[in-house]
């Protein structure tokens, strides 16, 4: 991708932020950007907190998507398949279930689901970096948590918390703060910095495993930086938004077109690409006239569907 | 500078596919390995290029073991060109041809030794016409000369290459054959696995004839490509003719009991 077109991409996603700083119940037009106005408070104290979070939960999903595409060269591959997601989203719920009011415990307990996720899936993977293995056992922790899960929503103490719970697992960015901020960001930017290093091995990989081997690519460190990477990029975005699915799946294939084909080149655009959709997406169902807020996650999930679907049947158009 | 094989054994699955190969490898010399289908072949040259471990023996390049030289260093030294075709995403020509150059890349992106090399791989397999074409895209011959030309780039000391030929027509198999031999001429050593006995004779300095996961034979054309080392590794009778210009043919007629 050229300079020109990252630079638009930046600009674009500039320029959804400001749309989100504006957008809402409330809309905030020129005289309410100052400090002596009271309307500022929503400025600095709701919206820049929601957008920020927003562009990073959008920026680490995408490249954890375009990332795992890479990796497991499979154009269809998601951080949800991972197990990383559920398995944060159980630890968020346990939080949940037992009450816990102090506003960073839900957080701790998602990434602790994540931690525990990532851990068990390179315990199953072991030192053999096979890629099948890696698919299966993501597959197994994301049906296991997922089961998990749906048993401590059952056994939910109150009916007051079995819709507190099912209400955070359709992701959203609303009232969030800036606290929010400050965990999500460093978190999801190790991740990213950790991700940002595969470029040139998910290249060799285009060739097949025996070719990139054969050229010199590690797998097992490779594999290492995968895991650790979308594991800290999905754990934060669960932690601070609940589950927010498909943007990994989808924001590698709308930057494909302009950006090449080539892993490593979809991997930055996929970054900047995914902060746009999330803050565009999460200003526009503000913007909604809708009675209640839509949930970001189920805008998300209502576009990533047939989105899907759209495309398996081009790929299958082109199978023989 | 040579590539050796030292008593080199390998089971997989229970069944002993490499039984103490010992093999050496000459520099500017095109190396042929022939045999049946489940000979170890493909078993022999994954353990020359590093991407399996043998049970035992070792393999040395130049009189050093494989393990105490840095990956990096191996992966500038030889050159392994798969079996396998799979091109993952739809990348074109020049990209993935650039994707040679992996064990030489620095932190600031192509220098003019990778261009350099680049260009010349393209020119030595006639590729530089396709460049901007999608790899996917290009008929069977193009797309076997695109894959040798990105380990070609990577200006290898050694190219292993695993069946080249399958699913070519004979003119692109002459193609990929003089492009191994052009490669050997210019000082690099070459081990290629054939199935085609004629090609071996047509294109290889040195055969080596396995069979059973064993070296049958192991020499020049003349001497290993004979009607009783044919029918011993290979279970069939084989008469042997030659052309106006001295080249040697081999025709099989029939399995022999």
């Amino acid at each position: 991708m050229n300079t020109r077109r990252l630079t638009l991409m930046l600009a674009a996603l500039v320029a959804a932020m400001a749309l989100s700083m504006l957008a809402g119940k409330v809309w905030l037009p020129a005289q309410a950007w100052s400090p002596t106005d009271p309307r500022w408070l929503i400025i600095v104290e709701l919206r820049l907190p929601r957008t920020i979070l927003a562009a990073i939960v959008g920026a680490g999903l995408g490249l954890s998507g375009a990332a795992m595409q890479g990796y497991l060269r499979n154009p269809l591959a998601d951080p949800g398949l991972f197990g990383v997601s559920a398995a944060a989203a159980l630890g968020a719920v346990v939080s949940m279930f037992f009450g816990f009011t102090l506003f960073w415990l839900l957080p701790a307990f998602a990434l602790a689901g994540a931690a525990a996720a990532m851990a068990l899936l390179a315990l199953l993977v072991g030192r053999s970096g096979s890629m099948i293995v890696f698919t299966l056992g993501g597959v197994i922790i994301a049906s296991i948590a997922g089961s998990l899960t749906a048993m401590v929503i059952s056994l939910a103490p109150t009916p007051y918390a079995t819709s507190q719970i099912i209400t955070w697992l359709m992701g959203a960015l609303t009232d969030r703060s800036w606290a929010d901020v400050w965990i999500a960001l460093p978190l999801t930017a190790a991740g990213m910095a950790l991700l940002a290093l595969t470029g040139p091995s998910l290249d060799a990989l285009t060739l097949g495993e025996p070719a990139a081997r054969s050229m010199g690519v590690d797998p097992a460190r490779l594999q290492r930086l995968i895991v650790v990477g979308v594991g800290l990029c999905v754990g934060a975005a669960v932690a601070a938004a609940g589950v927010i699915g498909f943007v990994g799946l989808m924001v590698p294939h709308l930057v494909r077109p302009f950006a090449g084909h080539r892993p490593s080149a979809v991997l930055l655009p996929s970054a900047i690409g995914g902060a746009l959709l999330l803050v565009l997406a999460d200003s526009l169902i503000r913007i909604a006239p809708t009675v209640s807020e839509l949930r970001l996650g189920i805008a998300m999930s209502m576009l990533g569907g047939p989105f899907f679907l759209v495309l398996l049947l081009r790929l299958r158009r082109t199978l023989p | 500078m040579s590539l050796a094989a030292n008593a080199l054994s390998l089971t997989l699955g229970g069944t002993r596919v490499i039984d103490a190969v010992s093999a050496s490898f000459a520099p500017g010399r095109v190396t042929a390995i022939l045999g049946p289908n489940g000979a170890g072949k493909t078993s022999l040259l994954s353990c020359l290029a590093g991407l399996r471990s043998p049970d035992s023996g070792t393999v040395t390049l130049s009189g050093t073991p494989r393990q105490q030289i840095p990956p990096r260093e191996l992966a500038r030294c030889i050159g392994y060109l798969p079996q396998s075709a799979d091109v993952h995403w739809d990348v074109d020509v020049a990209t993935l041809v650039a994707l040679g150059r992996f064990p030489h890349r620095g932190r600031w992106g192509e220098t003019p030794a990778d261009t350099q090399a680049i260009t010349a791989a393209l020119a030595a397999t006639d590729t530089a016409t396709l460049s901007h074409r999608i790899v996917n895209t290009l008929s069977g011959g193009e797309r076997s000369r695109v894959l040798l030309a990105r380990v070609i780039a990577g200006t290898p000391k050694w190219l292993l290459a695993d069946e080249p030929l399958a699913s070519l027509d004979p003119a692109h198999q002459l193609d990929i054959l003089d492009c191994l031999r052009k490669i050997a001429s210019a000082g690099a050593g070459v081990v290629v696995v054939l199935h085609d006995l004629n090609q071996a004779a047509h294109v290889a300095d040195d055969v080596l004839l396995m069979r059973g996961g064993r070296v049958i034979a192991h020499g020049p054309p003349e001497t290993v490509l004979t009607p009783d080392l044919i029918a011993a590794t290979y279970g069939v009778t084989a008469h042997i003719g030659t052309i106006g210009d001295g080249q040697r043919y081999i025709v099989t007629t029939g399995r022999s009991t």
